[in-house]
């Protein structure tokens, strides 16, 4: 190695090093900026809580038994939600890729669908599937598949263009197309697609949660901010990013996992 | 037709419909490629060259006229046809080892015999030590190369060349004409290479078709006689009078 590029290698670790270290200082700045505006009374705890109250909070949930179980039935939604909507639209795009006709018919409909606020939806799925957590994750399967359907579908058609092209002049079969060049050519709008819909299923849980729940931490943060317990709304946003992180970055994990399958490295 | 016609078009009518129009592509085509045999079409662009080898594979349908294609319809015969294209569309999580193999595994037709068949295009045409190499790790001409052993590895008895060296840089280029002329003389095929640079066509083929401006039909045909492999013919006595001839039917239409 020569001397230039150890220079190089070196050069470019500090700058890994430097991005995290101003990351982890940005955090604790905020939370410290956050914590002394309450405590130097330039603003009202009881408003915008602070860090240890959050953690206060969050220890007295547990000490309670409340904390997993509300913990526990947001995440179950949401994974539930996620997978069963995602699994729904990667098929329903399936289904449409093979019937460019079918495509055709539907397609204004799939637009209105993914323009609609889904949301819009919530009182109609009570009355119909009942209100608890049987409406909360058909929310959340309606707003994950609808854009799963749309982003899994544009990528197949267009990352298979030229493919199929291919494919015909190899004298592929229609099955053989889709299976051996569409498909795997998908992948990384698949998982990219799987990113985008693990959001939208937060997105439909807890609202799904804010409309029926009685339990959930999309239940905890409307009961707090009804009677005015800023730290518990706090303490449960807190939570359900931590969760959220750890979700996306599970996701991701999977999506590594794939590409190396597929020698995409 | 005599058995050593590989493809034969005769009397062919080919008209385009768009919702706001319909196009004559083609009238009054004949053309027979014979086995064996280098072919090249030339032609203004946009006059339907292309037209020309998607009738031959059957992806579309004269309006007059037949087509015969190794003595059966199109359609029949697709499963013979090797088809190059403008870009190479090598699958990027394949080997090339694996892209080679396309082929055969669409058709069914992937046993140890073919495989090893498959396998030693690849050697014997320089890319045997890139066999477990990924398609974004070669060049752009070593990736043109390897959809050339694709497609022959699917043993193709017509094969049929869209532009193949079009998305290439020039030096590429020749180097890469130079190599698919001698793998094609060599393996004996009936090749048909569409494009629309004179050069090419004389360097490469044994015959060039002229095409007149849409519609298109033959204009023009012209025998090459020059000898040696696509690079040494570019500096043969008779290239310069050749490339005239051509460039002067060119220039009428």
């Amino acid at each position: 190695m020569s001397r230039e590029h150890m220079e190089y290698l070196k050069k470019l670790k500090r700058g890994r090093r430097l991005t995290a270290a101003v990351r982890i200082l940005l955090l604790a700045l905020l939370l410290g900026l956050w914590e002394a505006s309450g405590r130097l009374g330039l603003a009202d705890p009881f408003i915008v809580s602070s860090p240890s109250r959050v953690v206060s909070t969050a220890l007295r949930l547990y000490e309670s038994h409340d904390l997993f179980p509300h913990i526990l039935t947001t995440f179950y939604e949401t994974v539930v939600g996620f997978v069963s909507g995602t699994a729904i639209g990667v098929a329903a795009a399936v289904l449409l890729w093979f019937s460019p006709f079918l495509r055709r018919v539907l397609d204004p409909y799939l637009v209105v669908l993914n323009a609609l606020p889904k949301i819009a939806l919530g009182p109609i799925l009570i009355v119909w599937v009942g209100a608890g957590p049987g409406a909360i994750i058909v929310m959340a399967l309606l707003v994950s598949t609808v854009v799963t359907v749309m982003s899994v579908l544009s990528g197949f058609t267009e990352q298979g263009r030229e493919r199929e092209e291919l494919m015909r002049t190899l004298g592929a079969s229609r099955l053989q197309t889709f299976m051996k060049a569409v498909l795997p050519a998908s992948v990384p709008t698949i998982m990219s697609a799987l990113k985008i819909s693990v959001g939208m299923s937060w997105v439909g849980v807890i609202v799904g949660e804010y409309l029926v729940s009685k339990r959930g931490l999309g239940y905890l943060i409307v009961y707090g901010g009804q009677v005015f317990k800023l730290d518990l709304v706090m303490a449960s946003i807190v939570i359900l990013c931590v969760l959220a992180a750890i979700m996306y970055y599970a996701v991701a994990a999977f999506e590594k996992r794939i590409d190396k399958r597929f020698g995409r490295e | 037709m005599g058995s050593d016609s590989v493809a034969s078009l005769r009397g062919v009518k080919l008209v385009y419909h768009e919702p706001s129009r319909e196009t004559l592509a083609v009238d009054g085509l004949d053309l027979e490629v014979k086995r064996g045999e280098f072919l090249s079409i030339v032609g203004p662009s946009g006059c339907g060259k292309t037209s020309v080898l998607s009738l031959i594979t059957g992806l579309l349908t004269p309006s007059e006229g037949s087509v015969e294609v190794l003595g059966v319809s199109p359609a029949e015969a697709r499963g013979r046809i090797g088809y190059m294209l403008q870009r190479d569309a090598l699958l990027d999580w394949r080997t090339i080892e694996r892209n080679v193999l396309l082929g055969l595994e669409v058709k069914r037709a992937l046993t140890p015999e073919s495989r090893s068949r498959a396998l030693a295009l690849l050697d014997k045409y320089g890319l045997g030590d890139f066999r477990r190499h990924y398609p974004a790790e070669l060049s752009g001409g070593m990736r043109q190369k390897a959809a050339l052993i694709r497609t022959l590895a699917a043993e193709p008895e017509l094969l049929l060349l869209d532009e193949p060296f079009s998305a290439l840089d020039y030096q590429t280029r020749i180097l890469l004409e130079d190599e698919v002329r001698s793998i094609i003389k060599q393996g004996g095929y009936t090749a048909v290479l569409v494009t629309h640079d004179i050069a090419e066509a004389i360097c490469m083929s044994d015959r060039v078709v002229v095409f007149s401006g849409r519609p298109a039909r033959v204009k023009r045909s012209v025998g090459i006689d020059l000898a040696g492999t696509a690079f040494e013919r570019r500096s043969r006595a008779g290239f310069g009078a050749l490339f005239d001839l051509i460039w002067k039917e060119l220039r009428e239409e």
